[in-house]
């Protein structure tokens, strides 16, 4: 075992990259919950934009296209979710699940061709000065593009809820649909909207981990992001700035066991690789007593006519 | 205009119709996904449905329907007594291994003793390790209320990692010339989950898949227990005055699914696959998931859901081999089929109407 073969700085730097599908991902979701709406499907948006991300990468060359195509491919597969929940008013729950197993098989059957193959390298923002500091250049500054666009959409996320009309409205309709509607505000529209942006974040998680974290394609290669970024909500309490906080935890905790793996300490593989669902599950635990704020009209059916 | 109107009662005609109507959508989708892929779609859905029961190979087939519909329909009947109920474990995938590892580990154990009384115990120990990784969800929901729906599925890849490490460690084979993977237990007499009658499929699993459903079948119609869960399920609040206890209900329902769920582990893992090995689960727990609703969460429309889908494992397989269509293809299948219940379930709700609604 050599632990001193584990550079913190380093850590630092590869668990920003760690947390970002999560975040971005987490993200997505908050936004639909905060609007009333459970989508289970996370898991499946991100798979489908993970492979919709790199394909389109590969064919044109482009990362930054992947990504574009990723984000389409989740907000599509949500329309998907979007038609069962809010149209045909079926049950969340259930409805989301089955995104997630469609989506799983989607995925796969889009990335046959796609095993193996490299994508193209996504540049990393290189500040002449800055990036050369040492330690905080490193892990401040010189990461991608979509990292930063992670951090940044989470600042967005929270002003607009916070302090924008749009985002008062948003919430009215989460906490209570009977009485948004009966002020007139539109609570299909507003939740389909909602249902789309969670979408695309799902996707463009999915895309940052074929294009940049791996960067490759496996079938199945999320392995349970999606579900994590669903509780990564419920840490988060549904605050923004929180779900940073948590995604940056459990992104921590991937990359210290990742890397105890590499540094050969004695606990076996295995028994590291489920530390961050275990984590997740003690983190659930802890936090789940205090449950007053959830958006009071998360998961129920809404329908006008009554 | 098109607008939906809340039926007074959901209708009976539509809740009986729509999982026949669906299968008969997605044949139809999928033909079309199909036709993309480059395949003549009639000859894919030919090849899945028609094939296995009726094809020239069909003897070698129809056995495989027993094999693959008994854990799906051990697993889903159990699931369904806690979707009617709203509890949601989504994670009989692990419980599906943790039966399979502590029933194939108590059969380990006494190897190479030969005794009558080692396959009995084993089936008591995949039922206990399936309902004991199934109260951990359940014992965390009712004493900190935490949600049954993401604790069972981060367990699902907890399981699959002490799979790997059984598989790789504790349980390899001794005489195994360092391959992964445990003894296969189909060489092991008294561990054996053999064939009851030879060449027909049918072992141990499938008779407990069918005791399952006629239990169930009794549970939610002739026992104050199974009222209490349907009633929880359709009323809540009534459920509450009526003095159902919730917290008795969760430990019941995601006990008994655990059960089932190792159970159906154990005896795959002591008979058709024969070894616990790394690549052991192949997702019969998310699959009975689908079983579960296309069974309208009913025992008896749960027994022809597992074997309907158990076909459609068949004939991807068939299909795989005889047209090139990709496996991942038939797992599309399956997800659509879900999709085209769940969306379908709107007509026994609601009822379509058209026309401007009359002023109140």
């Amino acid at each position: 075992m050599d632990l001193s073969a584990i550079n913190p700085v380093l850590l630092i730097a590869s668990l920003m990259v760690a947390a970002t599908p999560l975040l971005l991902a987490a993200i997505g979701e908050l936004v639909v919950e905060k609007s009333g709406v459970l989508n289970l499907g996370v898991e499946g948006m991100m798979i489908v934009g993970a492979i919709a991300g790199f394909a389109a990468a590969v064919e044109t060359g482009s990362p930054l296209l992947g990504f574009v195509a990723a984000a389409i491919a989740g907000a599509l597969l949500s329309l998907l979710f979007v038609i069962m929940t809010q149209v045909a008013l079926a049950n969340q729950v259930a409805s989301g699940l089955a995104l997630t197993l469609f989506g799983l098989g989607l995925s796969a059957l889009m990335g046959q061709k796609y095993v193996g193959v490299k994508p193209p390298q996504m540049g990393r923002i290189d500040i002449p000065v800055l990036s050369d500091l040492p330690v905080f250049g490193r892990i401040l500054f010189g990461h991608d593009v979509v990292l930063y666009f992670g951090i940044a959409l989470t600042a967005a996320v929270w002003a607009v809820l916070k302090y924008s009309r749009v985002g008062l409205i948003l919430r009215a309709v989460g906490e209570n649909h009977d009485a948004a509607h009966a002020l007139g505000y539109k609570v299909v529209k507003i939740r389909t909207l909602a249902i789309l942006f969670g979408g695309a974040c799902a996707g463009l998680g999915g895309a940052y981990i074929s294009l940049i974290r791996v960067p490759q394609w496996t079938e199945g290669m999320t392995a349970g992001i999606g579900w994590i970024a669903l509780a990564l909500v419920v840490f988060a309490s549904w605050k923004p700035w929180r779900a940073l906080l948590g995604a940056y935890l459990f992104g921590g905790v991937t990359v210290v066991q990742l890397n105890l793996q590499a540094a050969g300490v004695a606990i076996p593989v295995e028994y590291l690789a489920m530390s961050p669902y275990l984590i997740t599950i003690l983190v659930l635990v802890i936090l789940s007593a205090d449950k007053s704020s959830a958006p009071a009209s998360l998961g129920r059916s809404f329908h006008a006519s009554r | 205009m098109i607008r939906l109107e809340k039926r007074p009662q959901p209708s009976r005609a539509w809740s009986m119709a729509t999982p026949l109507v669906a299968v008969l959508a997605t044949m139809v989708m999928g033909g079309l996904l199909f036709a993309t892929l480059g395949k003549n779609p009639v000859e894919a859905i030919r090849t899945i449905f028609w094939e296995p029961l009726f094809g020239e190979f069909a003897f070698y087939y129809r056995p495989q329907l027993l094999v693959k519909g008994a854990p799906l329909v051990l697993i889903a009947i159990g699931l369904s007594l806690g979707f009617r109920a709203g509890i949601w474990n989504i994670g009989a995938e692990g419980q599906y291994i943790i039966g399979a590892l502590t029933g194939a580990g108590v059969g380990l154990a006494f190897y190479p003793t030969e005794s009558w009384i080692i396959f009995p115990l084993m089936v008591l120990a995949g039922a206990f390790g399936g309902w004991a990784w199934a109260m951990i969800p359940a014992v965390l929901k009712t004493r900190f209320g935490t949600n049954e729906i993401l604790v069972s599925l981060m367990l699902v890849y907890v399981a699959e990692q002490l799979l790997a490490s059984m598989s790789l460690g504790l349980m390899k084979n001794p005489e195994g010339f360092g391959f992964p993977g445990s003894r296969n237990l189909q060489q092991y007499d008294s561990a054996h989950n053999a064939e009851l009658i030879a060449g027909t499929g049918m072992h141990w699993g499938v008779v407990a898949a069918l005791i399952a459903v006629i239990f169930s079948y009794v549970l939610l119609n002739r026992h104050m227990l199974g009222y209490h869960i349907r009633l929880t399920g359709e009323a809540p609040r009534a459920a509450k005055f009526a003095g159902v206890k919730p917290a008795r209900l969760i430990l019941f329902c995601l006990g008994a699914s655990g059960a089932l769920a190792g159970l159906a582990g154990m005896f795959e893992v002591s008979g058709p696959s024969g070894q616990v090995s790394i690549d052991f689960n192949v997702g019969y727990g998310f699959t009975a998931i689908i079983v579960a609703f296309l069974g309208r969460l009913h025992p008896v429309g749960i027994l022809l859901a597992g074997a309907l889908m158990a076909l459609t494992y068949i004939g991807g397989d068939i299909a795989q081999g005889n047209l090139g269509l990709p496996s991942a293809a038939i797992q599309v299948f399956q997800g659509m089929l879900l999709f085209f219940l769940l969306a379908l379930d709107l007509l026994t709700n609601y009822r379509i109407a058209i026309g401007k609604p009359e002023v109140a």
